[in-house]
């Protein structure tokens, strides 16, 4: 196949020709792979071929050995390995040579392509003379080779673990790199590679890390790194700073006074990308302190492993001016633009850090600022005045905070109505929502809000929300916290008398002509969902009122018709904030017996409303509507089977969305909704959904997180039906056990252990619900065979000491749940269970309520199995 | 320039409401799964979650107070005698509404006024409202309708009602308290007390038992207004003595909740589970609002309806609270009806 003519054509601006193009690349893949492999490399090594088709030889290599998707990326791995070894090493041998092409496309796609290789062998213990062969002739070779080995070094570290790299080698790359970043590198590009190259390198360097002279000369290399004439090299080498900010917090002593000259001169002088960087490191420290602090304040005291060296507190003196400084550098019009950063955000963004850092040690430090700028004529210094307190209000003490915010709310609910600038206006909004979010809570005891000043208030940000979009936006966003304070206190809430009037207004908002470029909608009903999910008893009525304009307002944007494709994407995200409202009002009407009962009345409108809600084709909006009718099931019990004919096939399709696995999961979580609502009824439904979820489990394209969620819903099914489970017993224990295997034993990182946890819950949860629904059945001896492995599950999780409390808390129910249905049948199994004895005991004597509570029910359920 | 891929600037609405909604759906699922199992667990042992409350062997705790108390009985020994866990877990559907229902004390209704009505008597207006037992024990609360089902598993700020890590309360101790759920103002209404912080007021008079609730109930908290830890408001309701004044107050005073007539107890009864004459309960037009049917506008029609029920020993009774007897039919009636 003459590849170089094809890898024009996939080029080519002709619809036609390309996809002959591609589908003719494609085949060559499927039907010879090493052939394609091998011809696409030798494409990209050869100086002959032009630049354009070396380039796409490339990507289609490193697209052949990586992917996004989990399962795909598996699959290209395995068959990378399983390739024959000499077609491999010709690849690897192309590749090689193509690094020290002089053409700048060509040797930097293969960068890349070597370290997708590495990524794949090196784990495998592979291809272990690459690292030597790419530093073995670093010095002599030219910058342009020079930089592309660098590069391919800093890719090869982001790609594979440090641990499949021996110390041995990483000191080769460590040295090449910071030879390569220091000042006696004349090129700038191989500087600039070679710094880069580091940021990667910096969690292989752990060893020399700890060894003071090699510390500090890669220190040294880098704080001279940020002082080159060359900004990317001045950017890159901040970025390493960050990094080392966080890796490596306990080394820093020695270099603290030194960076903070480095990083106040960069904020203050250099260009905004360094000077981002420059204020992101203390950031980073703050990051790393909070942790320490909040572990030091936890109930571990004295357990960190990391010291704190308090480098905050000690740079504050210098620290806030600086960060002040930053805050008068706003770009006009920044709050029109979603994606806006810049010196004086990300100034700002520290200072907030900085006091949760250090409490109220800021505040005498950032009061003087604020009053000297707050009333100056230009609106950079009010704004910025206002942003430096907004700032504040997380991290000191409401005791140190209230006086001031007493004496400031009247200020700033007088600045949000008559400031010219709508910068200013944007900054108070938002400032005084931090008020309402940090210092309303029940906890606090002065009073911020009075019967007094709330009237106010609430005029004022009612008023606010006719302004410009943008604060209109904060507006709707402080009344959310406003709402959110007084969220479960007993007591009227001083917000009642003005309910009504609030979402007069939050609806009005989102009928606003301006609403459809900003996040103003979404504010309004995000707004207006916490309102209703904290009002209190006394506005039940007025909610109820609610769902009738809701249900109108959802109506009509089904009515509308032949919308183009961007109307309709508009019609779409506003059909799914009306489907989260009403979502939100079921859940609160739902809740309460008299509510529900009046909310009835609305349920079949409703209902048919969502059916036609699942006509439309957008992932959110199903996904609302599901949630939605989820909430509906739990408020409507077994009177929800009507719905059931119709709604069926929109459940069925929730299941299989794959794709979408946040509907697919919100769908499970509903099939144990209806489960429970409609108990037996739910029977005639079972075959198709269990059938679903049993394919689910066996797919290895679904997102894992969806896995825990179907077991626990086998529970709620089991739990609903009874006994008729019986049909889908052999299945659901065949994919109860063999995840019960897989699960028993963890070995990974946290986020591993995490998930390995919340599978055992699910399978867990299942076992309950099957165990409890065969409860009183004449068809009890059906779960005896299966009695074994459950009891050797649980043993074998509680050898493993690393469950947490809820598995713990689920599993000694399973135990009970096991002894109540078989009775006497389990009685010597059971006691022959390390966990009837050991397990047993741990929990009765846990700190965890609910883990004692229900040791307290298994071993209840024990004494009688074994006495009966 | 992009913001920092981690650090979200914090000018912009942190909040998703999107992810709240989705966090607070499976909170709720979560907890709804809770209750559906604690349901089905319960239902095999039909009892009140008290497995704790009989513990084997358990010193008890001095409280001096208390020992000054006539007859107060280690609160194990009256549970053995009422709730005896395996036998009650035998119990299937319709048994568990009566083994339920025999847990309460139960008013007869007053047809004539009993001696030494004025001295020997309290009287306070009924709560209108689903009689219930609300029991707390092991940082949970979950009070129990006659006919067996939860009505509400929550937190409470009563003794052991709620999981707060302030160490107060012991593992063993809990409460159970006759009430009855006021919907309009979801406040649990308490009649009566029949354990209080692990110690069983079975065998104490009513006169001591409404003084301890009186002075317990406000001292603990759970006449507070609900809160994270306590979902509902508990109150006591003013009981008088059976003078004129008091019968007066009863009658006519404004309380904060619908009434549905009156109950005398005579302070010297012990509580007493099932019908007793020493509770007697009054209703008129005028104290309740069930007294008397009304039809879709409000007016009396002509005929009042009965429904009557027939039990196995072919007694008719009607379905109130407490039954009254109407009488007894004869077989031939019965396969007349059944036909």
């Amino acid at each position: 196949m003459e590849v170089t003519q094809v890898l024009f054509n996939a080029q080519s601006i002709d619809g036609t020709v390309r996809k002959n193009a591609e589908e003719s690349l494609k085949q060559f893949q499927e039907q010879n792979l090493p052939g394609f492999l091998l011809s696409l490399s030798g494409e990209l090594a050869n100086e002959e071929k032009p630049i354009e088709t070396r380039k796409l030889a490339g990507l289609i290599l490193k697209n052949a050995l990586d992917a996004k998707e989990q399962h795909r990326k598996f699959e290209l791995v395995q068959r990378w390995l399983s390739l024959d070894a000499t077609a491999k090493s010709q690849i690897k041998a192309c590749l090689l040579q193509t690094l020290s092409s002089p053409v700048f496309d060509a040797h930097s796609t293969t960068s890349q392509v070597i370290a997708k290789v590495a990524g794949i062998e090196l784990p495998q213990k592979q291809w272990p003379e690459l690292i030597g062969s790419l530093l073995s002739n670093v010095h002599q070779i030219p910058a342009y080779a020079k930089q592309a080995t660098l590069e391919t070094l800093g890719y090869l570290c982001e790609e594979v673990s440090p641990d499949v790299i021996d110390q041995d080698q990483v000191n080769k790359i460590l040295t090449a790199v910071v030879q390569g970043m220091s000042a006696s590198e004349g090129n700038i590009d191989v500087r600039l590679a070679a710094t880069r190259a580091l940021y990667n390198a910096l969690g292989f360097a752990q060893a020399n890390f700890s060894n003071d002279m090699e510390r500090d000369y890669i220190m040294r290399v880098v704080c001279e790194a940020t002082l080159s004439p060359e900004v990317r090299i001045r950017q890159a080498a901040f970025e390493c700073l960050v990094s080392i900010s966080s890796t490596y917090y306990e080394k820093l002593t020695p270099y603290i006074q030194d960076i903070f000259n480095i990083t106040s001169k960069a904020v203050r002088e250099d260009e905004e990308p360094v000077a981002l960087q420059a204020i992101e490191f203390w950031s980073s420290i703050c990051d790393e302190e909070i942790d320490i602090l909040e572990e030091y304040g936890g109930e571990f005291t004295g357990d960190s492993d990391v010291p704190c060296f308090y480098f905050i507190k000690k740079a504050l003196p210098a620290l806030v001016p600086m960060l002040l400084e930053t805050l008068l550098k706003q770009e006009e019009d920044q709050d029109q633009d979603e994606g806006a950063w810049n010196i004086a955000m990300a100034g700002g963004t520290c200072l907030g850090l900085v006091a949760q850092t250090v409490g109220d040690d800021i505040v005498p430090l950032v009061v003087p600022f604020v009053e000297e700028n707050i009333t100056k004529p230009d609106w950079r210094q009010r704004e910025a005045a206002t942003y430096a307190f907004g700032s504040i209000l997380d991290g000191p003490s409401p005791e140190k905070l209230t006086p001031l915010v007493n004496v400031a709310l009247t200020f700033m609910l007088s600045a949000l109505t008559k400031d010219p600038n709508s910068h200013v206006k944007d900054t108070t909004a938002w400032a005084l929502g931090r008020i309402f979010e940090f210092l309303l809570g029940s906890a606090v005891d002065l009073p911020i809000i009075t019967q007094a000043n709330c009237q106010q208030i609430v005029t004022v940000l009612l008023q606010s929300m006719k302004d410009t979009p943008n604060v209109a936006e904060k507006a709707c966003g402080a009344l959310y916290f406003l709402a959110q304070g007084y969220e479960g206190e007993g007591e009227p809430s001083p917000l009642t008398p003005f309910f009504q009037e609030i979402v007069q207004s939050l609806l009005t908002v989102t009928h606003r002509e301006d609403v459809g470029d900003s996040r103003l909608r979404t504010a309004a009903y995000e707004t207006l969902n916490e309102v209703v999910r904290c009002s209190t008893v006394e506005t039940a009525p007025l909610v109820l009122q609610l769902v009738a304009v809701i249900m109108m307002e959802l109506h009509n944007t089904l009515e509308s018709q032949k919308l183009s494709s961007e109307e309709r994407e508009k019609q779409s995200e506003l059909q799914g904030l009306l489907c989260g409202c009403l979502q939100v009002i079921i859940q609160k009407l739902g809740s309460s017996e008299t509510t529900k009962y009046a909310f009835m009345q609305y349920a079949d409108q409703i209902m048919g409303l969502f059916l036609r809600v699942f006509a439309c084709r957008s992932a959110t909006v199903h996904e609302e509507a599901m949630l939605a009718i989820g909430a509906l099931a739990y408020a409507t019990g077994a009177d929800f089977a009507k719905y059931m004919p119709e709604f069926y096939r929109y459940l069925e399709m929730g299941l299989q969305n794959f794709e979408e696995y946040q509907v697919c999961a919100v769908t499970v979580g509903v099939v144990g909704d209806i489960s429970r609502a409609l108990e037996e009824k739910i029977v005639p439904y079972c075959d198709g959904i269990m059938t679903q979820l049993l394919k689910n489990l066996s797919s290895n394209q679904l997102h894992r997180s969806v896995k825990p969620p179907i077991f626990s819903c086998f529970g709620d099914i089991a739990l609903a039906v009874g006994e008729y489970f019986e049909k889908y017993l052999m299945w659901a224990m065949s994919a109860l056990q063999s995840a019960a295997d897989l699960s028993t034993h963890i070995a990974g990182d946290d986020e591993l252990v995490e998930y390995t946890n919340s599978l055992r819950n699910g399978i867990l949860e299942a076992y309950s619900g099957i165990f409890q629904g065969f409860k009183n059945s004449p068809k009890t001896q059906l779960l005896i065979p299966y009695a074994p492995h459950v009891l050797q599950f649980l043993d074998g999780i509680y050898m493993e000491k690393d469950m947490d409390d809820m598995v713990m808390k689920t599993a000694i129910g399973v135990l009970g749940d096991l002894a109540d249905t078989l009775g006497n049948h389990a009685s010597s199994m059971i006691q022959q269970s390390v966990s009837s004895k050991d397990f047993l005991n741990e929990c009765l004597s846990s700190e965890d309520l609910l883990v004692k509570e229900s040791a307290q029910w298994a071993k209840l359920a024990i004494s009688r199995a074994i006495s009966v | 320039m992009a913001p920092h891929d981690i650090r979200r600037p914090f000018k912009r609405a942190a909040i998703s409401d999107q992810q709240k909604r989705r966090e607070l759906s499976l909170l709720r699922q979560a907890q709804n799964r809770r209750d559906a199992q604690q349901q089905a667990r319960c239902l095999a042992s039909s009892i009140l979650s008290l497995q704790s409350a009989a513990p084997e062997s358990q010193p008890e705790q001095s409280d001096i107070e208390l020992e000054t108390v006539p007859e107060a009985e280690p609160e194990s020994e009256a549970f053995s005698k009422d709730l005896d866990v395996r036998q009650a877990s035998k119990l299937r559907g319709p048994e568990v509404r009566k083994w339920f229902a025999r847990q309460l004390m139960l008013p007869e209704w007053m047809i004539d006024v009993p001696d030494r009505l004025a001295q020997d008597w309290y009287v306070f207006a009924r709560p209108a409202g689903k009689r219930c037992f609300v029991v707390s024990s092991n940082g949970t609360t979950v009070s129990r309708q006659r006919n067996g089902s939860i009505l509400h598993h929550f937190p409470s700020a009563l003794p052991a009602g709620a999981k707060i890590r302030d160490g107060s309360g012991s593992a063993q101790s809990y409460c159970i308290l006759d009430c009855i759920f006021h919907e309009l103002d979801q406040t649990y209404y308490v009649i009566d007390m029949v354990c209080w912080n692990g110690y069983s007021l079975y065998d104490c008079t009513a006169e001591f038992r409404f003084y301890w609730l009186n002075s317990k109930l406000e001292e603990s908290g759970a006449c507070n207004a609900p809160s994270h830890y306590h979902k509902f408001r508990f109150s006591a309701v003013p009981v008088y003595n059976c003078d004129q004044s008091g019968l007066h107050a009863a009658y006519t005073g404004v309380v904060p909740y619908a009434k549905d007539g009156l109950l005398f107890y005579n302070k010297h009864a012990l509580y007493q589970t099932g019908n007793t004459p020493l509770a007697l309960v009054w209703k008129d037009e005028n104290c309740s609002q069930y007294v008397i049917d009304t039809d879709g506008k409000g007016e009396i029609p002509s005929q009042q309806q009965v429904v009557l029920e027939l039990q196995d020993d072919r007694k008719l009774v009607t379905s109130d609270d407490p039954p009254v007897l109407f009488g007894c039919l004869d077989g031939d009636i019965i396969e007349k009806v059944w036909f």
